[in-house]
């Protein structure tokens, strides 16, 4: 069902706890629905330094968490907001269609948190 | 270690099993409806092992109609007595936790105009007979109500609902797929009408199962293109899954029921040890099998997944793994909450399981359950 890549970071997810000095936290989801993300991220000159995850969810839930914290970290908050679904899919070799709305609510997670990060600037 | 522990949705067909189905693809391969003698051994094994399931349920060998397993069994008997039975009235009773072959079946019906109650189930796992016996109306043409639950494993009171069913002269119908070689099963004792069985659920092959259609009920046939099976399923004969269904039920022993619940105990125990772990639906009159336990803050696919990766065999009842994303149906039924519902996982039992296997489970539950709490953002 999953590929590889899915189950390698299913099984040992990257960027994953709590931050206490987040600069931005992001969650969505709902846990009647079985999927719930919250991701922290830490801003130094516009940079996303440090993000880490914490998810309640299926394997695809749990790996687009962990990929998005690769793929955002070290990125400008502009390139991180660029990141795509399709981005996600693609590093994680594939995802079973039924799986696809899991890559959504990781990048609705990091928006929320940059929308958070930049109420918290103001 | 690889451990099974799925054994409701499947299990592995016993030796015994398959060494007396091989003769009949490779040496008495005749169409048991020809006449010549390569038909008439195959004839004589296909009757000898109707005879023997026929024994087996209190019932009489042409009773016994062959079909391809459970699914096909419950279509058989519920579109084949509503159709039998439209002049008669358009109303079906079931329950809300049936399996997706009785509940889409029903649906499929509502849509040709049957109209079906289908009764609420409490919190413990069962039938609401009282709701049922208020349900009843004139035009009620059919009752169906499942032996065992699949997911939960919880029994119902087959006999009180039949006696019901009998009084009112309703046609009753239960899915006995879960329940046999687990818990009692005379047809004339429980008051059914129809019965549906398949084999693979008790070290049978896959493929085979029946359906108990007492003489005096009139079913319409869903298939045409033969005569086979009294007429109610054409189709050449499955011999060879006919004998291997009779042969599983002939090694069913009631020790092996004693040794499964005492497993299934010691399982349930060490599992609500855990904090935050609650047990699906009644801890009596439940499949000596069946373990369905809910664990609270995590997901049932990550907890599979994670089992599966120790090599542990599970499923869930989660939406997760399935294309829909609403949870166990069943679950919700009983008023499990939809979070809950999502973190579910069934152990189900078999004659093949070792203590030594539920240790190693035991522990590996504790882990994983454990490492996914640690990245949940819940706990």
């Amino acid at each position: 069902m999953y590929s590889e890549k899915v189950l390698e970071h299913f099984k040992k997810p990257h960027n994953v706890g709590k931050m206490n000095d987040a600069d931005g936290i992001g969650v969505v989801g709902n846990r009647a629905c079985g999927d719930v993300m919250k991701l922290y991220i830490k801003v130094k000159d516009n940079k996303i330094i440090d993000i880490k995850f914490e998810t309640m969810g299926c394997a695809a839930a749990i790996a687009t968490s962990s990929i998005i914290t690769d793929l955002a970290k070290g990125r400008t908050i502009e390139e991180a907001l660029k990141i795509t679904k399709d981005n996600i899919v693609d590093e994680l070799e594939g995802l079973p269609p039924v799986k696809v709305h899991c890559s959504l609510l990781a990048i609705d997670a990091l928006h929320a948190a940059i929308k958070d990060y930049k109420k918290k600037k103001q | 270690m690889r451990v099974y522990l799925d054994n409701s949705a499947t299990t592995r067909t016993a030796p015994e099993v398959a060494d007396a189905m091989l003769p009949f693809f490779v040496d008495k391969y005749g169409n048991a409806s020809s006449i010549h003698s390569f038909g008439e051994a195959a004839k004589e094994a296909l009757e000898n092992a109707r005879e023997q399931i026929s024994k087996y349920i209190n019932a009489e060998p042409d009773e016994i109609i062959f079909t391809s397993g459970g699914t096909e069994s419950d279509n058989l008997a519920i579109k084949g007595a509503a159709y039998a039975l439209k002049d008669k009235g358009k109303h079906i009773i079931t329950s809300r936790f049936e399996h997706p072959a009785v509940l889409e079946v029903c649906q499929a019906l509502e849509k040709e105009g049957f109209e079906v109650t289908y009764l609420s189930v409490s919190k413990e796992g069962f039938v609401d007979i009282e709701k049922l016996k208020e349900s009843i109306k004139s035009d009620t043409i059919l009752v169906t109500v499942m032996h065992a639950n699949n997911e939960i494993g919880t029994i119902q009171d087959i006999e009180k609902i039949g006696s019901i069913c009998m009084e009112k002269g309703i046609v009753f119908h239960t899915d006995a797929v879960q329940s046999v070689g687990k818990t009692p099963l005379d047809v004339k004792k429980m008051h059914v009408d129809l019965a549906s069985f398949s084999a693979h659920k008790f070290h049978g092959p896959k493929g085979i199962g029946a359906l108990y259609v007492r003489k005096k009920d009139k079913i319409k046939k869903l298939f045409q293109g033969g005569s086979q099976e009294m007429n109610l399923r054409p189709g050449t004969e499955n011999v060879s899954g006919a004998v291997g269904f009779s042969t599983a039920l002939k090694l069913l022993d009631e020790e092996d029921i004693k040794k499964m619940s005492e497993l299934r105990n010691y399982l349930i125990d060490e599992l609500l040890s855990i904090p935050e772990a609650s047990l699906n639906g009644s801890r009596e009159n439940r499949l000596c099998n069946n373990v369905n336990v809910s664990f609270s803050h995590i997901e049932g696919e990550s907890i599979l997944l994670g089992l599966d990766d120790k090599g542990i065999a599970v499923s869930t009842g989660s939406a997760c793994t399935s294309q829909k994303l609403e949870p166990s149906h069943v679950l919700l039924a009983l008023g499990v909450k939809p979070e809950d519902a999502h973190g579910s996982i069934r152990f189900s039992l078999s004659k093949y399981t070792t203590k030594k296997e539920i240790d190693y489970t035991i522990n590996a539950v504790k882990t994983v359950v454990e490492n996914l709490r640690k990245i949940s953002p819940l706990s």
